[in-house]
């Protein structure tokens, strides 16, 4: 489904992937560890194309964008569409309603008709658990319901992966359940995703596989459990331990 | 008080001193101004001001996205426009549009030349304006409308631009009630606005203290009720900001 061969990226003389190599299957969740600094949120972020790699080739189902050569900016725009992403910061447009949020994907991105787009934008409003919310502008918004329109939103562009960069690191922590079972309910319905979190349980009770990320290289790769009880790499073993 | 027993300050107390009969005169002329002063106002202030504001913003839309787009003969162009028109005052540029022009036989009317040199002030510095408006908001909107797979176009149009807006109304507001009153210089180049008119009513009965100044109260009424709808907008696109 997902595969990234020979993933480089640098900033100025800072190398912050140093060639990732990863395959994600159709329906599986991927979630990605390590500490600040590892290059985790620069990976999700190159499989959205928000940054641009420097070299390697990253292919979603059958469409592959290759940066060993440029990549021309509609190529990017169309490769984005395999993908979503959920940010930190939620990232709403905040002169739009919850319901414009999701709306604005479908109807300027995919042209559809604008009644279509606010029946599948209440649907999915409903889906996060906002169906009475609708009207309200971000603002009037708790942060774990802002970051629930903001998957509502990632959802309603219809990808074939769904990114989660760090979705509940700026809640408070009676707020980060309720974004974390709306995450769980999409991996029960097998929606591809890759998820990078600090949340162990998280990690542990949704995960597939848990990759573990540090200096911008993938140091080991496991299902979770094989991860938290018995981690291979000693620079894991490491990371694992400063975290309990 | 010593300025008092000074002899001009004396002239100018014995010009107000009580005097029905001056009275009478100064409130017929007041009276009998106004209506001229008022039709200059809303046949060449106001309609100059809305044409070259609306001309202006949107030159300095264009100004402001030269600015900021990656493409360095688009930022160079824009940089020297606003240098230009920044760094001349607005009364020389009227001057060399309509006097200097003509005199080389590109002839250019007064009402069109002053659309002209406001129009070309307003983008230069509502450009500034803009850019900083577009610069305010986070980047993180930008991505997100990336994300979704939207152009940049698509990305100004729908994202950028209408929070960009919010932030510039106060600004821009200044700029529009700046321009009001820099429409009197047109005056100079012979477009019979306002100020002209209230020169040339002066000119013939010589109460020039009265007409400047109630030219001046007119400028400030109408001064008064643009900020008040800049009030509105304000109120209109806080809607959705948090206080």
């Amino acid at each position: 489904m997902i595969s990234i061969t020979g993933l480089h990226k640098q900033f100025g003389e800072l190398e912050v992937l140093k060639g990732i190599d990863l395959q994600v299957n159709k329906g599986q969740v991927v979630v990605v560890i390590g500490p600040s600094g590892s290059g985790k949120t620069t990976l999700l972020r190159c499989l959205n194309i928000l940054e641009v790699p420097t070299t390697g080739s990253i292919t979603i189902e059958n469409q592959t964008a290759d940066f060993s050569k440029p990549v021309h900016k509609r190529e990017i725009e169309l490769f984005r569409r395999n993908s979503a992403m959920v940010f930190q910061n939620y990232n709403l447009f905040p002169h739009m309603t919850a319901l414009q949020n999701v709306m604005e994907g479908p109807m300027i991105v995919k042209k559809m008709a604008k009644i279509e787009a606010r029946k599948k934008a209440e649907k999915l409003l409903a889906k996060v658990g906002l169906g009475d919310k609708l009207d309200f502008y971000p603002h009037q918004l708790s942060g774990g319901q802002q970051q629930r329109v903001g998957i509502a939103r990632a959802l309603a562009l219809e990808p074939k992966v769904m990114l989660f960069d760090e979705p509940t690191s700026a809640l408070d922590p009676e707020l980060v359940g309720e974004v974390l079972q709306v995450m769980k309910d999409l991996a029960d319905e097998g929606i591809t995703m890759v998820v990078v979190t600090h949340e162990m349980r998280f990690a542990n009770d949704v995960a597939d596989e848990v990759i573990f990320m540090d200096q911008g290289k993938v140091i080991e790769r496991s299902k979770p459990i094989d991860m938290f009880t018995q981690p291979k790499e000693e620079r894991t073993k490491q990371f694992l331990n400063l975290l309990q | 008080m010593k300025f008092l027993r000074n002899g001009s300050a004396k002239m100018f107390w014995n010009n107000f001193s009580f005097d029905p009969d001056k009275m009478e005169r100064y409130l017929d002329i007041a009276q009998s101004s106004l209506l001229p002063l008022l039709e200059g106002a809303v046949v060449y202030t106001l309609p100059l001001t809305l044409i070259t504001f609306v001309l202006g913003l949107a030159l300095a839309i264009l100004t402001a996205l030269a600015r900021i787009s990656t493409i360095k003969p688009f930022q160079w162009i824009a940089r020297i426009y606003v240098s230009a028109i920044r760094g001349t005052p607005l009364l020389v540029q009227l001057f060399i549009l309509f006097y200097g022009l003509g005199s080389v036989g590109i002839v250019i009317d007064p009402f069109p030349a002053a659309v002209i040199g406001f129009s070309l002030n307003v983008g230069a510095y509502a450009s500034e304006v803009i850019r900083a408006s577009i610069l305010s908001i986070p980047k993180g909107q930008w991505e997100a409308a990336q994300m979704m797979g939207m152009s940049y176009s698509q990305t100004l149009r729908r994202v950028i631009l209408p929070q960009a807006t919010r932030v510039s109304i106060p600004p821009l507001s200044n700029t529009f009630i700046g321009l009001v009153k820099d429409t009197s210089l047109a005056s100079a180049i012979l477009v019979t606005e306002m100020f002209r008119r209230a020169q040339e009513i002066a000119a013939f009965n010589y109460e020039v203290l009265l007409l400047y100044t109630e030219v001046a109260i007119l400028y400030w009424i109408i001064c008064f009720l643009l900020s008040l709808v800049q009030g509105r907008l304000e109120r209109r696109f806080d809607r959705y900001v948090s206080r």
